[in-house]
């Protein structure tokens, strides 16, 4: 595997070499910090650009005063600023949790199970999410109404859920004991098979509800531009524990990295381990899949396009990932409300067209060794 | 969407197939949900007559309301025509066409997904929709923009209820109830007129080239069934949502005595077109000429214009018989 062998951080070497140890933290912090600050710059862009509210110019002005203890003069109207905070801004922060975590959740599954081409869906989670939207859409949406959660992100939030608890039982079941060198291939397996019969038992139930394909079809493309704050609140425990269970778990990522045999002779727990961190960042996965839709790419490329520019120590991947990951699609999202404005350019369209040339550009310049 | 090609390509395929006819259609959609949800936090919807809008339309007739309406469904756009709140309207989305006092108006909007930035630079004082699947609604709340909701209709009643719903919404409760009573008038009329012998005409509605149809739970099917129709659709089997796609096979052999186009704009489709199909040109329909081209979107749109259909399709059987 190419991109496993590049890397600032190699594990098990920084309690030997104190010296280094000091010079990689400085070097990661500088890469936080300049993560940190291009993000902070993507949130001002996201929010300050749009097909109509205030001026461009005057929005990180109004931004500005409405910290506290800063008063600005922006000339943002009442009517303004609502567009800018209530309609803006929840979809600029959605897309960066969105944003981060499928990356992370991509990085965390790249890493533990040693397989570049894997994406946050492999297990079931889209597929899953996809069917238990489709299922609450057939089911009818006027029955639900009044619910306070909308059914089509309970349903697809839990069928993710199931269907990748489905994949690893069925992926346990048949690797034996605990995690053995076969079970990350046999999981992975699992995730096809699984993947394949949810998949077809949604064209099954769409196929016979043809009322319902325009909505489960906009809810396959993917989609930031209905948030609302109260998708954000939806999202964001779910997200939080996610990225704390798998910013803890980084080290471990770093030993998956030497295979399965050598992690567990170095006294990982391979099987219990590899069930922490699917679990942690299917469950952020799930969560935002089932508020945005399908966004693709993300998980796959954003880690990979880190892992060129940065090195593929996950100690500094993983949180490298959540930032860049969340710039990402705050900047995707630009251009997919205003490419074909007033109407909207689904965001996975977007995020293949920009990110695909961007990662062959890294390719070129970055050759892995 | 590029991690999965296959599984999504297969979906896609489906869902394309779909969409295509459910845009024909004009978004036929959610039978189960045809309630009608109005925005709870603003008060302009339970009163009529808005008084926000100082920039309105400033036509001066004495019965004007000064209100601002944004339309995103073609359908509605054509209700509020009819039942003269077309002034109202200051803008709509692009598949508005009907009637050509709507093609003056501005037009950029989508019918499925807007931006609601976009929407609220028209500064409407009620937005209304074709079905909401985007979450236009809550986003709209937080703007304070009242909105209304009126899914496809499965039924004349729902056209009726949306109707008057509308006129109620914009100030023009006694128009609405005029058009819904003329409308009645007109129905009635045209079901007297069209003959029913004793054993039933059949008849095959086709909404694209890939032979998705319609059965008697939707709006139309409803229609056909007022003139005594028998739709073949209803027969097919494990058909459910009201919209299956039949195979060629089981057109042919169901032999209708009608065959209706409703895809002549989206897919040119005509009799020549039908005829030159593989085994259907000894089908009876094609034999009598009984292939009914209609407009696309008077066969889809819910809205006045389904008296516009019913006619149509009760000439066909008139002059049949």
């Amino acid at each position: 595997m190419a991109v496993a062998s590049v890397g600032g951080e190699v594990a098990g070497v920084d309690s030997a070499r104190p010296i280094a140890l000091a010079a990689v933290r400085r070097g990661n912090l500088r890469w936080y910090l300049g993560a940190g600050a291009v993000l902070l710059v993507s949130i001002v862009i996201g929010a300050s650009i749009g097909p109509a509210g205030p001026a461009s110019w005057r929005v990180p002005l109004a931004l500005i005063d409405h910290l506290p203890l800063i008063s600005v003069d922006s000339g943002v109207t009442t009517a303004e600023w609502n567009i800018v905070w209530r309609i803006r801004m929840p979809r600029v922060i959605l897309a960066a949790l969105v944003g981060g975590m499928l990356s992370v959740a991509g990085a965390s599954y790249q890493g533990v199970f040693r397989n570049p081409l894997v994406d946050p869906y492999l297990l079931g989670a889209a597929a899953g999410a996809g069917l238990g939207a489709t299922i609450a859409l057939t089911v009818g949406r006027g029955v639900t109404a009044s619910w306070p959660v909308d059914p089509v992100v309970a349903a697809a939030f839990l069928a993710s859920i199931v269907t990748v608890a489905v994949t690893y039982v069925v992926g346990a079941s048949f690797s034996g004991s605990g995690g053995g060198a076969r079970s990350g291939v046999t999981l992975v397996l699992a995730g096809v098979a699984v993947v394949s019969f949810v998949t077809a038992v949604q064209t099954f139930i769409l196929q016979r509800n043809q009322d319902v394909v325009r909505e489960v079809f906009q809810w396959i493309l993917g989609r930031l531009s209905g948030a609302t704050w109260a998708d954000v609140r939806l999202i964001v425990p779910y997200v939080t524990l996610s990225a704390v269970v798998l910013m803890l778990h980084r080290r471990h990522l770093d030993v998956f990295r030497v295979g399965d045999e050598e992690a567990a002779s170095l006294g990982v727990s391979v099987g219990r381990t590899r069930l922490v961190i699917v679990v942690a960042a299917t469950l952020g996965t799930a969560a935002v899949v089932s508020v945005s839709g399908l966004i693709g790419f993300v998980g796959l490329i954003v880690p990979h396009a880190i892992r060129l520019m940065a090195g593929a120590g996950h100690r500094r991947l993983i949180p490298l990932s959540m930032l860049l990951g969340a710039t990402f699609l705050i900047l995707a999202d630009v251009p997919g409300r205003m490419l074909s404005s007033p109407a909207e350019t689904p965001i996975g369209v977007v995020t293949a067209f920009i990110g695909a040339p961007f990662f062959i550009f890294l390719l070129r310049t970055r050759r892995m060794t | 969407m590029n991690t999965h090609p296959r599984r999504l390509g297969r979906r896609l395929l489906g869902a394309v197939a779909g969409f295509a006819l459910l845009t024909a259609a004009c978004g036929s959609d959610d039978p189960s949900s045809s309630d009608v949800i109005d925005a709870p936090s603003d008060e302009s919807t339970d009163a009529p007559v808005a008084t926000t809008g100082d920039t309105s339309a400033t036509d001066d007739t004495d019965d004007d309301v000064d209100q601002r309406v944004v339309s995103l469904s073609p359908t509605h756009t054509e209700m509020m025509f009819a039942i003269g709140a077309g002034d109202q309207l200051v803008a709509v989305d692009q598949f508005s066409d009907h009637p050509a006092a709507a093609r003056a108006l501005p037009n950029e909007l989508s019918a499925f997904d807007n931006n609601v930035e976009a929407i609220a630079a028209y500064e409407p004082d009620l937005v209304l929709i074709g079905g909401d699947f985007n979450g236009l609604g809550p986003q709209l709340d937080e703007l304070g923009i009242a909105w209304w909701d009126g899914p496809a209709a499965t039924t004349i009643d729902d056209t009726y209820r949306q109707i008057e719903e509308l006129g109620a919404a914009t100030g023009r409760e006694a128009e609405a109830d005029t058009l819904v009573a003329s409308m009645q008038t007109q129905i009635d009329e045209i079901v007297a007129a069209t003959p029913t012998p004793a054993e039933p005409l059949t008849i095959f509605h086709e909404l694209d080239n890939t032979l998705f149809s319609l059965d008697s739970t939707t709006l139309f099917g409803e229609l056909y069934g007022l003139l005594g129709l028998q739709n073949i659709a209803d027969t097919a089997e494990g058909n459910s949502g009201g919209y299956p796609q039949l195979s060629a096979e089981f057109v042919v052999s169901a032999d209708p005595d009608f065959i209706f186009l409703a895809d002549t704009k989206c897919c040119g489709q005509s009799l020549e077109t039908v005829a030159a199909r593989d085994g259907w040109a000894d089908m009876a329909a094609v034999q009598t000429g009984n292939v009914i081209e209609l407009d696309d979107d008077v066969a889809s749109r819910w809205g006045p214009r389904v008296v516009e259909f019913l006619a149509a399709v009760s000439d066909a059987v008139i002059a049949a018989s």
